[in-house]
């Protein structure tokens, strides 16, 4: 190769560029000036500039969450890098691969409290996978090479690279890493046969089995072998928050989400269940509840996990299998095939129709309202009219509850939103990231007015990039979720959680150089969905402000420390 | 129960915050924490006493093993080891005391390595229940100032940790 003497920002530039960065989500500032100087003319990536860098980091991360790729973003010292924190944290509880470059004073400024300088590596230690500050021009290759490495691989997560602004003024030689070795960090990759044959005359043996499946089958790309095996054993098969379109939800094995917002099915079936199959799962709070409560029934857990620290942290795992879960599930279906002879599956009928009973019970169902939108009926139509077939985001509420349960994922990464974190403002720039990856596809923001206000300056990035995406604005006028906290656990007493002074989004929208529709009567609802779909407004962002039902609370629901069969159904109430 | 856990770090700045971070964030406990590098200067080598069920003892090695510039982790319970803590005393030996503290740091097999007219600055070695028995042995009265280095510990024989 010959050699090539070129900047520290041009050396930045031209390492994400061998990294196949489509998109760099970003802003300006002084640490960063001379990276954007380079970026200015280079024509290989799209750097998208947002309207605050928090909006940055989100975007990046739906666009990680949508492909599967690594997100890029890019934010300068001080409140640059404060602010993407948030988007930070949000990408590492839930495990997406992104890196952030963030600029830094100048190396002999560092510790001086110079303007916009603060401890980026440190503030942000806690809440990334790796991070890095990089001293010496001839380290920003490699250090690029490892970020993408170590987001990319094991469990996936963000990797932040902080840079000083003098050695992106410096020149040296560019050679950008074809591999990378680092004996500190070797993911497994291949799950031990000797547990996988063990799990699997579990399986084989179970009476009452479920298949509980999480963000991990997602982000590992494991929907086609988690189905496929799922169909072979004929088992019942529940998703978290973070799993849905892991498996198609249209399938009758699926018993729908589980946890605080779960179905009343799924969350009897893994209360009830004497084999639990967890894929790439981590029994969460919100997803088993009380775990002394969990396990009262005794049942036999198989953990299957990139992430060696997720077994048996918060559930004693009788056979966890540590590696890659499509690794892990194609030995399991090739193990399963060679058995296929010894599962009687006819033990299984009890339970089936045991299960057949639970779901009978109809959980969701809701009372329609001749004269007040109800927000359950907002998301089926949304549902019907996209033909299931759209990237949903979602912010943090009541609504992101009504769109994991009413609208049923058939394919996985069409559902994004942040469920470890529960970062409202999400929303609007997952859209923007979902719909830059895939500029034709339907993209909704389901949202509520307290959310959507949380990253509302994006409309602006919207307009300019020209991102269609239709956001679906449940307005309740209230907080919901902590409204329905309030009316449920706190006697009515609904401290700061009415919306006051919400501004006309209508206005809001067509001020930005959008479309706008308010709907307040149940039969507009579609009708105002489909011409917002259509192609009449196929390249414009649709805002829709639905005026719902103030009073709707989410059901079922397990009251937090709770077992997951005490939920509160809505016919209890 | 009380665990000594070893291991090996890349020898990398704020590698130490990463470690002491991860104990803060998830609430463990860390008795003591020692540091240095090996003969190996880009590995560093750290000694943690920290205690917990074994459940939790459990987490913080897989935790450790997570972090991204960890090499090496080793329970140093699940086998034979040794372990020594380095203390420094300063303790009152006017008239009255002297002799007695020179007999106490004595059976401690302790070396007195200064002398004032009134004190004595007394250097310890052993396990860190050996040298808290011997604080516990003196008049409370008598102790100046303390400092412990924390305790290092290695596998006994053929328990090694290397690259």
């Amino acid at each position: 190769m010959k050699s090539e003497i070129i900047t520290g920002a041009e050396i930045v530039i031209r390492s994400l560029q061998e990294e196949g960065t489509e998109f760099v989500f970003g802003y300006p500032g002084g640490a960063v000036l001379n990276i954007y100087d380079a970026i200015f003319s280079q024509t290989k990536f799209k750097h998208v500039l947002v309207r605050h860098e928090q909006a940055a980091v989100h975007a990046a991360d739906a666009y990680a969450r949508a492909t599967g790729k690594v997100g890029v973003a890019l934010v300068t010292s001080g409140p640059g890098a404060t602010n993407a924190v948030t988007g930070i944290a949000t990408a590492h509880m839930d495990s997406v691969p992104m890196v952030i470059i963030s600029g830094q004073v100048p190396t002999h400024a560092i510790g001086q409290d110079a303007f916009q300088e603060c401890d980026t590596v440190g503030i942000t230690r806690p809440c990334v996978k790796h991070n890095f500050l990089v001293k010496d021009i001839n380290k920003i290759a490699s250090t690029i090479k490892k970020a993408f490495y170590i987001a990319a691989t094991g469990r996936p997560g963000p990797v932040l690279v902080d840079i000083p602004k003098d050695i992106t003024a410096e020149s040296a030689e560019f050679l950008y890493p074809k591999e990378i070795h680092m004996r500190s960090y070797n993911p497994v990759t291949k799950g031990h046969l000797g547990q996988i044959k063990k799990a699997l005359d579990i399986l084989i043996n179970a009476k009452k089995p479920v298949v509980y499946s999480g963000g991990g089958a997602v982000l590992g790309n494991a929907s086609a072998p988690l189905t496929k095996l799922v169909n072979l054993l004929n088992f019942p098969i529940t998703s978290t928050l973070m799993g849905l379109g892991g498996f198609p939800a249209s399938d009758e094995k699926f018993l729908g989400m589980l946890g605080m917002h779960g179905t009343y099915e799924a969350n009897m079936a893994m209360q009830d269940c004497d084999v639990l199959l967890a894929v790439g799962a981590r029994f969460d709070d919100r997803v088993i509840g009380n775990p002394d409560h969990f396990l009262s029934k005794p049942k036999k857990i198989i953990h299957i996990d990139i992430d060696p620290a997720s077994i048996s942290k918060r559930v004693q795992i009788d056979i966890p299998i540590v590696g890659d879960v499509v690794s892990i599930l194609n030995d399991l279906i090739e193990v399963y095939e060679e058995q296929k002879n010894n599962h009687d599956k006819n033990q299984l009928e009890p339970w089936l129709k045991q299960i057949k009973t639970w779901k009978s019970k109809n959980c969701l169902a809701f009372e329609d309202d001749k004269k007040v939108i109800k927000p359950q009926r907002v998301i089926q139509t949304l549902h019907e009219v996209t033909k299931g077939d759209a990237f949903i985001t979602s912010d943090v509420g009541q609504h992101q509850m009504w769109a994991a349960q009413y609208y049923p994922f058939d394919k996985p990464r069409r559902w994004i939103n942040s469920g470890g974190l529960g970062t409202m403002g999400v929303g609007l720039p997952y859209a923007m990231g979902c719909q830059l990856a895939f500029p034709d596809a339907q993209v909704a923001c389901v949202t509520g007015e307290a959310s959507i206000q949380m990253c509302i300056q994006e409309l602006s990035t919207c307009k300019q990039f020209h991102l269609p995406v239709k956001i679906v604005n449940l307005n309740n006028r209230y907080m919901g979720m902590v409204r329905q906290w309030q009316e449920f656990f706190y006697g009515n007493r609904y401290a700061e959680s009415y919306m006051d002074a919400l501004p006309d989004f209508v206005k809001l929208a067509e001020s930005y150089g959008h479309v706008g529709f308010k709907i307040e009567k149940p039969e507009d609802i579609k009708p105002v969905l489909e011409e917002a779909f259509s192609p009449k407004l196929k390249e414009s962002l649709v805002f829709l402000d639905f005026i719902t039902d103030q009073t709707e609370n989410v059901f079922p629901m397990v009251p937090n420390g709770k077992g997951l069969s005490e939920m509160i159904l809505a016919e209890d109430l | 129960m009380r665990h000594i856990i070893s291991l090996l770090m890349e020898n990398e700045s704020g590698a130490l915050s990463r470690v002491s971070g991860l104990f803060s964030a998830r609430g463990y406990n860390i008795e003591s924490l020692t540091v240095a590098p090996t003969e190996d200067a880009s590995l560093s080598r750290m000694t943690i006493v920290t205690s917990g069920s074994d459940e939790v003892i459990e987490q913080i090695i897989k935790q450790l093993n997570k972090l991204i510039d960890v090499v090496r982790v080793l329970d140093l319970n699940d086998g034979k080891y040794i372990e020594r803590e380095l203390m420094l005393v300063k303790v009152k030996a006017g008239d009255k005391h002297r002799d007695e503290m020179k007999r106490i740091s004595d059976i401690f097999r302790g070396r007195i390595i200064d002398v004032s007219d009134n004190t004595f600055t007394i250097e310890l070695t052993g396990s860190s229940s050996k040298l808290d028995a011997y604080l516990e042995s003196l008049d409370g009265d008598a102790i100046i100032e303390t400092v412990r280095t924390g305790a290092s510990g290695i596998g006994r024989g053929d328990r090694i940790l290397k690259v």
